[in-house]
């Protein structure tokens, strides 16, 4: 298997129209832990995540990983805020990836299974996914963006919408992740989730990288004036 | 799924399978609700091992389809387009079989009185003078074709008519039915009606005139325009169509004990 | 009423008895038939899912053409079949007019635009739910429509049965390329048009009601199939 890692990000830029959504941006994400982004709503979080996923148009800049970009598209995987299920049951959801990659049938059921066992979605396979709660559905979506083990997944805002209990299975879904090799980069408005679960942070402010840097040195003492005030909750436009 | 598509594909497959020869004959719908096909169809599979299939059509559309050679013979009955279809060596030749008669239906009152009429022409004007209610097929077939020459030997214009005068475009049954629900005239071959099961208030009013005679022709169509027609199979018809064995079954096919049917194969 | 009354009970007479000539009839309308919807299925089905996730040049000329042509009046379908296939016609050495083959090929022609357009629309909606994860998961054109198709085959169903609704009780154009042939052709449509114009009322109506018990036996039988999936898995 070819390592994709690391990526380079050089003065990226995203637009809708004549807007900038997100850009310039210059960053190197590499080996293991987590990535946290955090910014103010409409800083461009989720923009920079397509970005780097492959899935929003690069209006200009270059992005880079140690392979070609085809392959590297391969190795990753993207968890939404409002995860998508496909209407089918939630073995079958979380099997897809697998059957994608043209996995066969029988060894791909295993594997999902396997998988569901492991998000605590065991006793719900066959379940018609669309039906299972907000938790349940993001729970399915992780063990699905999982199953074919990608370098990199890329969250965003995944425990926007959950209560508590779900958040922390999902966290702790997360940190197995992270141990087992994935890099995960994770945006959240949760300062709490951030602090729990970032090695590096990215503050983002009106679409550009703002502040950032390892989270033991961030969060204690944030470099900028509006870092330090996002951290402590003051409203920073 | 998969197996939906084989069975599809198995019944697909799977049509009833033909042993024997197969044409394609156009008939006049006139001549098949005549009920005769039904008598004579099966005696031809029998004798000859031949499945005629019918098209039933109006004349002119049988005489398209000869011309098209999309069948392999046709039999019908309008002299002019026939001998149109022969001279313009669409057909072979042209073979009289038989003949049956038409008859003027209206309502049982008669309230247009063709029941006394000397001769056909004559009918035709008293309906035209009582603006009585009439049905004409309007669909170029043969029975139409004599309708519009009988109008014209009793010296009147079809165009000029005024609303009483229907022209349906349709076939024999679907016209009978007009005239039963409007309760109209009508022109139609005395097999058509008699078979006809929706006749309401209608009743045989005039019939007789031997302009009314409607004669039978068989063309097969010709081999030179059309190089895939059966010939071989349309002359082993003709040659039972004009046989013995045909004549009496066409002389003894009755309806409501009414001989339908006069066969007159080589008689002109 | 008479009329109605009678019908009735000769379909119900002629069901009972099981007769032949009835029988083979029906058969051949649901054979005629279904063969069409699954020829026009397989057309119809993919260009709805392709329409859907593929952006190019005409795609909504096209759309806007299907929709306009899930009006086709089967008359005209009929009559263009009929001159292609007719032995002057351009394909008139195949010598399928007449044959149920030319029937087949004329329903195709009028339901493939009914079912690429409400296949279209239930796709298209699913579509939008599956956009964003289907391109991060990198998949294929090829797996996009498959999955989009499998997924919506609730829907594609009900656009089937629209379809086969539409070309089981189809006269015009089949009276035309088919030629209603006693034993080679005819079906229950054309049988009934037939009987009408012998004023045979009841004997045709008897055949509708045997045609509408076809058609209502057919939707039953697929919406039941529909359900014992959901009730099994979920």
């Amino acid at each position: 298997m070819t390592r994709i890692l690391p990526l380079v990000a050089e003065a990226v830029v995203s637009r809708r129209g004549p807007r900038v959504l997100v850009g310039p941006v210059d960053l190197s994400i590499d080996g293991p832990g987590i990535t946290v982004v955090i910014g103010p709503n409409g800083a461009g979080k989720t923009s920079l995540l397509s970005l780097l996923h492959g899935t929003a148009r690069l209006a200009s800049g270059k992005i880079r990983w140690a392979c070609p970009i085809e392959d590297a598209r391969h190795e990753q995987a993207f968890v939404f805020q409002r995860p998508v299920m496909l209407r089918r049951s939630v073995i079958d959801n979380i099997a897809y990836p697998l059957l994608i990659r043209g996995v066969p049938k029988r060894d791909a059921m295993d594997r999902a299974h396997e998988a569901a066992k492991r998000v605590g979605l065991g006793a719900l396979t066959r379940r018609f996914a669309p039906r299972l709660s907000g938790g349940e559905q993001q729970k399915l979506a992780l063990a699905r963006a999982l199953i074919a083990k990608p370098q990199v997944l890329f969250l965003d805002e995944p425990c926007a919408s959950l209560d508590g209990r779900a958040m922390r299975e999902i966290e702790d879904i997360l940190q197995i992740a992270r141990t087992e090799g994935t890099r995960l980069i994770l945006s959240t408005h949760d300062m709490g989730q951030a602090r729990r679960l970032a090695d590096d942070v990215l503050f983002l402010l009106h679409g550009k990288l703002h502040d950032g840097g390892p989270a033991d040195t961030f969060f204690p003492s944030p470099a900028t004036p509006q870092a330090r005030a996002f951290l402590e909750g003051d409203i920073v436009e | 799924m998969k197996r939906i598509l084989l069975g599809t594909a198995f019944l697909a497959i799977a049509t009833t399978a033909h042993a024997e020869d197969v044409m394609k004959m156009a008939v006049t719908t006139s001549f098949n609700n005549s009920g005769l096909a039904e008598v004579l169809l099966p005696e031809i599979r029998e004798d000859l091992d031949l499945e005629v299939q019918l098209l039933v059509v109006g004349t002119g559309q049988a005489i398209k389809l000869g011309e098209a050679g999309d069948v392999d013979a046709i039999l019908v009955h309008s002299r002019a387009a026939e001998d149109a279809f022969v001279s313009g060596g669409y057909g072979t030749h042209r073979t009289e079989i038989m003949y049956n008669d038409f008859v003027f239906v209206g309502p049982n009152d008669d309230p247009a009185g063709i029941e006394d009429a000397e001769a056909a022409t004559e009918a035709l004007q008293d309906i035209a003078a009582a603006e009585a209610p009439f049905v004409s097929r309007g669909d170029d077939s043969g029975t139409h074709k004599m309708e519009l020459n009988l109008w014209k030997s009793a010296d009147l214009d079809v165009e000029g008519f005024g609303d009483w005068y229907n022209a349906v475009g349709q076939g024999m049954g679907a016209a009978l039915n007009t005239a039963a629900g409007m309760n109209a005239y009508i022109l139609s071959d005395r097999a058509s009606w008699l078979n006809f099961g929706n006749k309401a208030d209608l009743g045989l009013l005039f019939s007789g005139d031997p302009v009314l005679f409607n004669q039978y022709a068989y063309l097969p169509v010709n081999p030179e325009k059309h190089p895939h027609v059966q010939t071989e199979l349309a002359d082993k018809l003709e040659a039972w169509l004009v046989s013995d064995r045909a004549k009496e079954l066409i002389d003894s096919y009755e309806i409501a004990g009414e001989q339908l049917f006069v066969f007159n194969a080589g008689e002109n | 009423m008479v009329d109605i009354w009678n019908g009735i009970s000769q379909a119900v007479w002629l069901m009972l008895t099981l007769d032949p000539e009835l029988v083979e009839i029906a058969a051949r309308s649901l054979r005629v038939t279904v063969t069409a919807l699954v020829v026009a299925c397989c057309i119809a089905l993919p260009l709805a899912a392709f329409l859907a996730v593929q952006r190019f040049r005409f795609r909504r000329a096209i759309i806007a053409l299907l929709n306009a042509l899930m009006g086709l009046p089967p008359v005209v379908v009929g009559l263009v079949v009929y001159v292609i296939l007719s032995r002057s016609g351009p394909l008139g050495v195949l010598g399928l007019l007449f044959t149920p083959t030319a029937m087949i090929i004329a329903q195709t022609v009028i339901i493939v635009p009914l079912i690429a357009s409400v296949a279209h629309q239930s796709i298209r909606d699913l579509w939008a739910e599956y956009h964003d994860l289907l391109i991060s998961m990198n998949v294929t054109r090829w797996q996009k429509i498959r999955t989009l198709l499998w997924d919506a085959r609730r829907a594609l169903m009900t656009a089937a049965l629209a379809g086969f609704g539409r070309a089981i009780g189809e006269v015009g154009a089949i009276m035309i390329v088919g030629g209603n042939i006693d034993h080679a052709t005819r079906v229950l449509t054309t049988a009934i048009a037939l009987e009408t114009g012998k004023g045979e009322f009841g004997l045709a109506l008897a055949l509708g009601f045997v045609l509408i018990g076809l058609a209502v036996a057919v939707n039953l039988s697929i919406h039941w199939l529909g359900r014992t999936e959901r009730g099994d898995r979920w």
